[in-house]
């Protein structure tokens, strides 16, 4: 499979110089970001560095104060969580938006399901989760009618991702979502991030760890104290720069100036 | 580096895993996944079931020649009915983890609307039935404000309407008074009997509707390859269903007249009611978004709120049934007693309600119910209070005995709910 430069092609989701305060407190400051179709673009950054932030702008949840925000290369308006999700952006949260008493299709329709007038059609949404969590590859799930309590936390990922698939998304954003597991449940998970990317959705990822960062990105958006230190191929970088990018905002010549990282710092 | 993990894609197309789907294709395989079930501390109908066995057979020892008669039979289905009705609404409140302590007191103040209706006013029977379910629907809708749009504890909200509407039917009824019912549709609810010939006839369209409905989902969900369980169990859970609409009906169709001048027999009319209400609540819950929305709020209510369902509606809603189920029991009850006293819908009324409902398998700490265990475990309460009642047990005992019933319930979901967080089911 050939790789097409990101470069060349429209982003599908832009951001142009966002600004983000809360009271006196401005947190993120004129922030550019790339997202490209097929691409998993890793978003990276020290504590309060602005990751957090930055994703509830784009999911509608904080809306922005100043900037622009792009999709498919039109300036799009998101003031709440139903525009973006209008547009195609779906975000899976650190805490998983799962129901324990309920089934796996239960939980990816959540909200949404499919109905035949009154009477809910459970064959259809049966036939669709089974479907998309086939194209996704996800084998591990023992049964599709499992309950999510029944499942270990590698597994509840799965479906949380998966539910996000399952609404013809463009953009998945994902929040720290290797976090809490364990070395195979890891494994899985970026497998499946992995996919999301090959099936043609622009991935965020959100991350602490550079081993899962360099496993699965295409490119690396680095934020330093709310402002982007970089927004890069991954090629373009190795581990110990992308970590001076989080803690210095400044790796050789990449990076915020030194201008302002000093002003920064003061 | 993107490129090396795209080579195991190819497969993607393949139907993998979900082996768990196919494999209990056995009956040996559904009685292995049942049993971890159970052992996992998902108990279902198990208790109530066992109850309602252990129960009979403990009477019936006791009281040979009174228990199992005909005639003992219909008057428990009669005693069962306004406890099965007022906890089939306490499910859908319990399912969100809430409570509504004045269920109870709720029934008895809709009863009174429809008493003195029929008594002071002459309204015919369906104006006054109405009027005390419009009542109910009102009640709730007040209740469940309170609680879902002002956010005051549920436990708070109908403890205090537990004495306020305790108020409103003593203002009713009167000091020491009590309102006679004696229409002849609303009293023939738990006196008059359904004619044995039609009795059959419904008995046996109930169990063809059941079979044919669970033959025909088995049917669909093999044929598009979905999640199903093997033809065996689904036949077995047909054939005890039969038997026991069948025996009930066999039972309920024998002459239980105490004279031979006169013949008395055939099913109550109670009994139609509750199947009636069973089946409508059950496809609410089960088969449309509404149901599956109240399970969502129950199990998780921010995984709820972010999936764009409006939490507040669900809580309103929920007290809107409970209450309006309060109604019905209501007038179930005024029907079996002839009259509405002040004390209609107090005392064990709601204890016996609670208890139905968390004995016969939903929780109290929410997500987790459904409608038939209001019936199975109402079928407990009933048969504890009629048979308490046949061996002249004095009332201080009666109390105790099912204050601990409900506890040791309580307990039981207690216990399970724990040893399904520590084995993750």
């Amino acid at each position: 499979m050939s790789v097409p430069q990101p470069e060349d092609r429209t982003p599908i989701l832009e951001l142009r110089g966002v600004d983000k305060s809360f009271g006196a407190n401005q947190v993120l400051h004129g922030v550019d970001l790339k997202v490209y179709p097929g691409q998993v673009t890793a978003l990276v950054g020290d504590n309060g560095a602005g990751k957090s932030t930055l994703i509830k702008a784009i999911a509608g949840i904080h809306p922005i104060d100043d900037g622009q925000i792009l999709f498919d290369g039109t300036p799009v308006d998101v003031s709440g969580p139903r525009d973006s999700a209008k547009l195609g952006i779906e975000v899976v949260y650190q805490d998983l938006a799962l129901a324990d008493n309920l089934d796996v299709v239960q939980n990816m329709f959540l909200g949404r399901e499919r109905k035949n007038g009154f009477v809910l059609d459970e064959v259809s949404m049966e036939e669709a989760a089974r479907d998309t969590l086939s194209k996704l590859s996800v084998r591990t799930l023992k049964s599709v009618r499992q309950l999510v309590s029944s499942l270990s936390g590698g597994q509840r990922q799965t479906v949380a991702i998966a539910k996000a698939v399952l609404w013809e998304s463009k953009v998945v954003i994902l929040d720290e979502p290797t976090a809490a597991l364990g070395v195979a449940q890891t494994r899985q998970v970026l497998d499946l991030v992995r996919r999301l990317a090959d099936t043609g959705h622009a991935v965020v990822f959100i991350s602490h760890n550079m081993v899962d960062v360099f496993e699965v990105a295409d490119r690396v958006a680095a934020l330093y104290l709310g402002r982007m230190a970089a927004d890069i191929p991954i090629s373009e970088v190795n581990r110990g720069q992308v970590i001076e990018l989080i803690t210095a905002g400044r790796s050789g010549d990449i990076g915020i100036a030194p201008a302002t990282v000093a002003a920064v710092e003061v | 580096m993107s490129s090396n993990t795209i080579t195991d894609s190819p497969s993607a197309q393949e139907p993998g895993g979900f082996e768990g789907d196919r494999s209990v294709d056995s009956l040996g395989g559904s009685a292995r996944a049942y049993i971890s079930r159970v052992r996992g501390g998902d108990l279902g109908a198990l208790p109530a079931i066992l109850g309602i066995v252990a129960l009979g057979v403990l009477f019936f020892v006791l009281r040979p020649e009174t228990f199992l008669t005909p005639r003992n039979m219909a008057n428990l289905a009669d005693q069962a009915a306004p406890i099965i009705i007022l906890a089939m609404g306490l499910v859908f409140v319990l399912l969100l983890g809430e409570i509504d302590l004045s269920a109870g007191v709720v029934s008895g103040v809709c009863a009174a609307v429809m008493a003195k209706l029929l008594a002071d006013a002459g309204a015919p029977w369906y104006v006054s039935v109405a009027a005390a379910i419009v009542t109910g629907v009102a009640i709730g809708l007040f209740t469940g404000s309170l609680v879902g749009l002002i956010g005051i504890p549920s436990f708070v909200v109908t403890l205090a309407l537990l004495l306020g509407w305790q108020g409103v039917t003593l203002r009713l009824i009167g000091q020491g008074g009590t309102v006679p019912v004696r229409d002849e549709v609303i009293s023939g609810i738990s006196d008059r009997n359904v004619p044995v010939a039609l009795g059959w006839v419904l008995a046996l369209v109930v169990v063809a509707l059941y079979a044919a409905l669970q033959l025909n989902r088995w049917r669909t969900q093999k044929a598009k390859g979905l999640a199903h369980q093997p033809l065996a169990v689904i036949v077995l859970r047909i054939a005890v269903i039969a038997a026991v609409v069948v025996l009930v009906t066999a039972v309920l169709s024998v002459d239980r007249a105490p004279s031979p001048a006169v013949v008395l027999a055939g099913i109550p009319y109670a009994i139609p009611l509750v199947i009636l209400l069973l089946l409508l609540l059950t496809f609410v819950l089960g088969r449309t978004s509404f149901g599956r929305h109240i399970y969502a709020v129950g199990g998780n209510a921010e995984a709820a709120r972010r999936a764009g369902i409006n939490v507040t509606k669900i809580k309103v809603s929920v007290f809107v049934i409970g209450s309006t189920l309060a109604a019905i029991s209501g007038i179930v009850a005024a029907a079996r007693l002839g009259s509405v006293a002040p004390g209609s819908g107090g005392g064990n009324a709601l204890l016996y309600a609670v208890g139905a409902a968390v004995i016969g398998g939903t929780s109290l700490f929410g997500g987790r119910g459904r409608v038939r265990d209001a019936v199975l475990g109402g079928l407990v309460v009933a048969i504890i209070a009629n048979g308490l009642g046949l061996l002249g047990v004095e009332a201080y005992l009666n109390y105790i005995i099912t204050g601990g019933v409900l506890l040791l319930a309580a307990s039981v979901d207690a216990l399970a709910r724990r040893r399904a967080a520590a084995t993750g089911h």
